[in-house]
């Protein structure tokens, strides 16, 4: 991808400074290029997903409907099963379904953890955040280009599940009319497009836990800690949802209404609870993401 | 001027002023040697000069523009290396450039690959672009530290201990590099704790210690006001000592086989003859020009050692 093209489009907002004329004392004789705000964000996935690390992540991520797909084409299922693995046997479709739902609760959280405590104390302990901003990437704009990485990754983890959950229950079950939550059929199609709806939303739920982690992130130089302080995070966030005492503050937990994609494979689709995660996401991350910038536009990079 | 500071100081949180008070003024065109021992807040200056922290008081002008307001502006124009090479070690040399030279706006992303081969074969890694940094020795890191400020063409060019980890030979081309650089019409502002390096490639020089700015001027000015010192090899050391103490020499000092001094004004004959006079054996006699050396510890009244 050349980003060459959008070189006159101005820069987005805390993109940095406007093209301003030249006032140094050599500095006329030079032409400036033009604005290639978005090689950055380019080299940021890069960074993110060519690393053996995260491969072996999404690996991982892909095996999980593998093996549920392989259990219970061994085992098969009681037909009592609880949820949508009780349906994979009848339908591979809901292999899909079934992999997102079992992912969630952390297997998908896991991989968040590693890769947002990673973005900025990882640059910091390796030193290379130095010469990142001496290059200069700009503070606002490198915090930018890894959220963005962080959101893509998200949504790469939950559709590596869906591909893989698709195969393989293409592979080992029959597929037909999907039986939806409120008793009506839909065809095969239709119940493939909002198995779709149901990773989009999944990774949009895990937006919350990356602003977290940004944020941690860009507090330290030690990416383990900062790893391990998101995982904690989370971990308590669960523990507090899972207190019954504590429920006049549950709407506001961060994974409080996680389950809520359910709702996509309803006739009509529930939008409501969905509607209300996804806000208490975007808090989340937006409350995140302004602490994070607060705290690398002002911190000393040694 | 392409740097200048102004009552440039940092303060950390536990107290400690790192750097005091330093005007540093370094003109166009110059090689300008940063001189300190470990300690003395010469990286501390360079991370304020480059924004990378800020100041606790005073302010910063990089090619006449206040940092670090207008570093989207400066940086383009500032090739860096600060304290030590940082690269990521599971991608390749070349792969490192990139991401580097990514980062700045204004490159181009057209010629980036030309350009990284032309800074790799520049500082003599060619060979190793395609190697993981993970493999490379620390003067292969500093020899790409170097490439990454050598990417596009810069006016200035800040960097920290630049012969740290090289051999000898690497630190030759590294000097003839700075050269080239400066030749061309760079001004090269290079931090170091090795006096030979600034006395062999530096036009001009400040001195720094405890965080505060000693001096600054030309290398020859440094040198000029230290006195050339009288030294005699003999085995008659008393002897000597004595006959040059009745010519009015100051400063006597005696070490091993020789005798040292302040002259004064006296011509350097009388005092061959003098010593020649009083039987003194000479092994070897002469005026001694002083090293860098000598005026730093004139100027610091220490040892060049690290600091505390």
């Amino acid at each position: 991808m050349s980003p060459s093209e959008t070189a006159d489009v101005p820069a987005g907002p805390g993109a940095g400074a406007p093209p301003a004329p030249e006032t140094g004392t050599v500095a006329g004789q030079e032409p400036r290029a033009g604005r290639h705000t978005l090689a950055l964000f380019v080299s940021e996935l890069r960074l993110v997903f060519a690393r053996a690390r995260t491969q072996v992540g999404l690996g991982v991520l892909a095996a999980v409907p593998l093996l549920i797909g392989i259990a219970i084409k061994i085992a098969g299922t009681d037909p009592g099963a609880e949820g949508f693995i009780g349906q994979v046997a009848g339908n591979g479709l809901f292999l899909i379904v079934a992999s997102l739902g079992l992912s969630l609760p952390f297997f998908l959280p896991t991989a968040v953890t590693v890769i947002s405590g990673e973005s900025l104390a990882g640059e910091a302990s390796l030193g290379t955040l130095r010469n990142l901003l001496t290059a200069p990437a700009g503070r606002s704009r490198l915090l930018a280009a890894k959220m963005v990485a962080l959101a893509v990754f998200c949504l790469t983890a939950t559709m590596t599940i869906w591909i893989s959950g698709l195969i393989v229950g293409f592979v080992l079950f029959p597929v037909g009319d999907v039986l939806l939550l409120s008793g009506s059929t839909v065809s095969l199609g239709e119940g493939l497009l909002r198995a779709l709806g149901i990773a989009v939303v999944i990774s949009l739920s895990l937006l919350g836990l990356a602003g977290i982690g940004l944020f941690i992130s860009s507090l330290t130089s030690t990416p383990l800690a900062a790893m391990a302080a998101t995982f904690g995070t989370f971990i308590v966030l669960g523990i507090l949802t899972a207190i019954p005492q504590l429920h006049a503050i549950h709407p506001w937990l961060l994974m409080y209404r996680w389950q809520s994609f359910a709702d996509l494979l309803r006739d009509p689709p529930y939008w409501h609870e969905i509607g209300r995660n996804l806000l208490l996401q975007g808090g989340y991350l937006a409350v995140f993401y302004a602490a994070a910038w607060a705290r690398i536009t002002s911190r000393d990079i040694t | 001027m392409p740097v200048v500071t102004r009552g440039l100081t940092k303060r950390f949180r536990g107290g400690q002023v790192a750097v005091d008070a330093v005007d540093l003024e370094v003109p166009a065109g110059s090689v300008f040697g940063f001189l300190g021992p470990n300690g003395s807040g010469k990286t501390t200056t360079i991370r304020m000069l480059l924004g990378l922290i800020a100041p606790t008081a005073g302010e910063v002008e990089l090619l006449g523009e206040p940092m670090p307001k207008a570093h989207l502006r400066v940086l383009p124009r500032v090739g860096a290396l600060v304290e030590g090479p940082a690269f990521y070690p599971f991608w390749t040399g070349q792969a490192n450039l990139l991401r580097f030279d990514a980062a700045d706006r204004t490159a181009d992303p057209k010629t980036r690959k030309a350009r990284a081969g032309e800074a790799l074969e520049r500082v003599g890694l060619s060979n190793a672009a395609g190697k993981k940094v993970r493999a490379y020795s620390l003067g292969m890191r500093q020899r790409l530290a170097i490439a990454v400020a050598l990417m596009q063409r810069r006016e200035l060019l800040v960097l920290d201990e630049p012969t740290n980890g090289l051999d000898p030979q690497g630190t030759r081309e590294v000097r003839h590099l700075i050269q080239e650089l400066a030749h061309d019409g760079t001004t090269v502002f290079t931090s170091t704790h090795l006096l030979a390096e600034v006395e062999q490639v530096c036009t001009h020089a400040a001195v720094m210690s405890r965080g505060k700015l000693l001096r600054q001027s030309t290398v020859a000015d440094l040198r000029a006001e230290l006195r050339p010192r009288l030294v005699v090899r003999t085995p008659d050391l008393t002897q000597a000592a004595e006959t040059l103490q009745g010519l009015g020499v100051t400063e006597l000092k005696t070490t091993g086989e020789t005798v040292e001094g302040d002259p004064g004004e006296l011509p350097i004959e009388k005092f061959a003859a003098a010593l020649v006079a009083a039987d003194v054996r000479i092994h070897g006699f002469g005026l001694e020009r002083p090293s860098l050396e000598d005026a730093f510890v004139a100027l610091t009244g220490e040892g060049f050692d690290v600091a505390e």
